[in-house]
């Protein structure tokens, strides 16, 4: 389907905040993603849906390779070939009644952002801890601000906020359960946190709805494609030993 | 003033009805409204395609290779980028002839009434016969039997390998068989036409050209294999040119109808297809980058046809060496 790039601008080093204008229909959840066909590359590149509205999608990207790096070059009013709505997206109904914290590292914040805002919606208060390499990747802090009661940053090398990891800037007491997106070993250590919560994965990605099997991870409950029945997971679900 | 209406009528019906006959084709006595079918592995079991269209559109579904047993298929990565292609190595993940008989077909007859090719995977000729004589008890029109499977340890491919295994598994299937049964060849093989000629002897019904080809990317930085299992199978625009030549060098040494498949994602790459010899064409990774891709196919072919002076899909099967 066709969308226009309404704005594509480097927010912080090597990350770009693209705001695409188009049907958003089929969005239903924070934490869903996008596919995107970069031209000149024959498979899409999935990114996460970090907000969105009736005529736009927002996302934030750092470009890790080419096809990214080709993605930082478009400029507004450039034609992008999307597919819309993929994924499970985050079960908020289990939010109320919690005390919730939403733990983000690095590119994971982004779709903390789309949550933060429906949550606060909702009414739910909540925390956000969000963690960094170093002050120099850090964003996404501005559009989480309005909606979080605190906002808690940790950075690798200390250089914004609290030194440290991200889980180690989580005072679990004060919490029953969390949403998080990050890395691989940042989702490892938050599924060791005394707390149970939603995680959100990443895979090489064929197609990004189900019909290759190219992302199945392994679950305490059967088999799962990362496209369809994630990328987002249940903390009781998955057993990092099974999932890798 | 009515009669010009009248004649209008007439003359929309009469276009309709010969733009969907020159769209006919059949495989092994099975007809297909057009030739364009998804090809297994690509298309899930069908029914999860239907968010994006109505597939009793299509001229049939393959479904994805399935064996005896549930199996999860192989870790992750199983997916690699190339220029004009794409890796995977999903290694058959499926669960399994039973489930996808009691659960898969009946949620793709849900929404699909149209032709089921079954993709049948294994490990032994009897795993072959055993989820063959499974499909028998079911709907689906056609057996493909899948000995080109190159991402499953001791799987399926090394059925394809030589004329002798591969006549092995298509006499048994045919032994039990009680649908038409096609054979789907792999291409990492020297003498492709010997191996082909061995399943027509055996009585295969058809035959289905081609599956991957066997290929590897490695990851600069790190230096090791990007798919868990190293190696792994091309698809994609990539490998087009090859599954053309393999089509057009079987088809003019066997009787039998050829399904084309590998790399078609327009309607030029229909054409070139069934040019080379092929009754129908399978599309395969191009569903994956644009899920849309066989419904728009179907809907342009006609026009295509007609700009190149083809009268039909009849017409244009083997027009390259006719
Ligand atoms: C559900 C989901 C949501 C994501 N959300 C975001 C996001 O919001 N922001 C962001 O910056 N990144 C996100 N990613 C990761 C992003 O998809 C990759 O960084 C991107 O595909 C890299 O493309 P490339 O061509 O620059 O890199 P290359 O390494 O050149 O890509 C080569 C191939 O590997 C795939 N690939 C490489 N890294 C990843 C990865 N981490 N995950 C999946 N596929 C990968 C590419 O898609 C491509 O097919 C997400 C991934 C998934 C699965
Ligand atoms: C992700 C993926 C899964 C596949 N799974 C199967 C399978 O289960 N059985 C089979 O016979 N072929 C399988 N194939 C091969 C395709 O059906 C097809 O023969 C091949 O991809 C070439 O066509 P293409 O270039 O149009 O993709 C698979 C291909 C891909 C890309
Ligand atoms: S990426 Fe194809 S099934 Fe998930």
């Amino acid at each position: 389907m066709n969308y226009t790039v309404l704005a594509n601008d480097m927010v912080a080093e090597q990350i770009y905040m693209m705001k695409i204008q188009g049907d958003s229909s089929s969005v239903t959840a924070p934490g869903q993603f996008i596919n995107i066909k970069i031209d000149g590359f024959y498979l899409r590149r999935p990114m996460s849906i970090a907000l969105w509205d009736n005529a736009s999608l927002t996302i934030f990207y750092r470009v890790v390779g080419e096809g990214t790096k080709q993605l930082s070059q478009y400029v507004t009013g450039q034609q992008l070939d999307l597919l819309t709505g993929l994924g499970n997206g985050y079960d908020i109904t289990v939010a109320s009644g919690q005390r919730v914290v939403l733990i983000g590292g690095g590119m994971g914040v982004a779709p903390l952002i789309g949550l933060a805002k429906t949550l606060s919606e909702m009414g739910i208060v909540f925390d956000t801890v969000v963690g960094f390499n170093r002050q120099q990747e850090v964003y996404g802090l501005k559009q989480i601000k309005p909606y979080t009661n605190r906002l808690m940053v940790a950075t690798v090398d200390g250089s914004l906020g609290m030194k440290g990891m991200v889980t180690q800037a989580v005072e679990v007491v004060n919490y029953d359960y969390y949403f998080s997106c990050g890395s691989e070993n940042m989702l490892r250590a938050v599924h060791t946190l005394p707390l149970k919560g939603q995680l959100s994965f990443e895979s090489r990605m064929g197609c990004g709805f189900g019909a290759c099997m190219g992302c199945s991870c392994r679950t305490l409950t059967g088999y799962a494609r990362i496209c369809v029945e994630g990328p987002i997971m249940r903390s009781d679900d998955i057993s990092f030993n099974e999932v890798h | 003033m009515t009669d010009i209406a009248q004649e209008g009528i007439t003359m929309n019906c009469s276009k309709q009805t010969s733009y969907n006959s020159i769209l006919t084709t059949t495989i092994a006595g099975v007809e297909l409204k057009n030739p364009v079918i998804p090809a297994s592995g690509c298309f899930g079991f069908g029914y999860e395609m239907s968010r994006f269209y109505d597939l009793n559109l299509l001229g049939a579904i393959a479904i994805k290779g399935t064996t005896s047993q549930p199996r999860y298929g192989n870790e992750l990565p199983r997916i690699a980028e190339c220029p004009s292609g794409m890796l995977n190595a999903i290694g058959l993940q499926n669960p399994g002839v039973k489930a996808v008989i009691r659960e898969e077909l009946p949620k793709l007859r849900d929404c699909y009434t149209g032709p089921v090719i079954a993709n049948i995977s294994g490990f032994s000729v009897d795993e072959y016969v055993e989820v063959a004589s499974y499909f028998n008890q079911t709907d689906v029109a056609i057996l493909e039997v899948n000995i080109s499977c190159p991402n499953a340890k001791d799987g399926g491919m090394v059925f394809g390998t030589t004329a002798e295994a591969a006549a092995e598994v298509t006499r048994a299937v045919k032994e039990v068989a009680e649908k038409p049964v096609f054979v789907k060849l792999t291409p990492n093989v020297t003498d492709i036409v010997s191996i082909a000629k061995s399943c027509e002897n055996e009585g295969a019904d058809g035959l289905t050209l081609i599956n991957t080809l066997l290929g590897m990317r490695i990851d600069p930085r790190s230096g090791k294999p990007i798919v868990s299992i190293g190696a792994a199978g091309l698809s994609g625009p990539a490998i087009k040119p090859v599954a053309v030549r393999i089509v057009y060098q079987v088809a003019t040494a066997v009787n039998i109808p050829i399904i084309g498949v590998g790399g078609i994602c327009c309607c030029d790459d229909v054409i070139e297809m069934i040019s080379a010899g092929a009754t129908a064409v399978q599309i395969g990774s191009a569903n994956l980058i644009n899920p849309y891709v066989a419904k728009e196919i179907i809907e342009l072919l006609p026009a295509k046809l007609v700009e190149y002076g083809i009268d039909s899909i009849n017409e244009c099967i083997g027009r390259s060496f006719r």
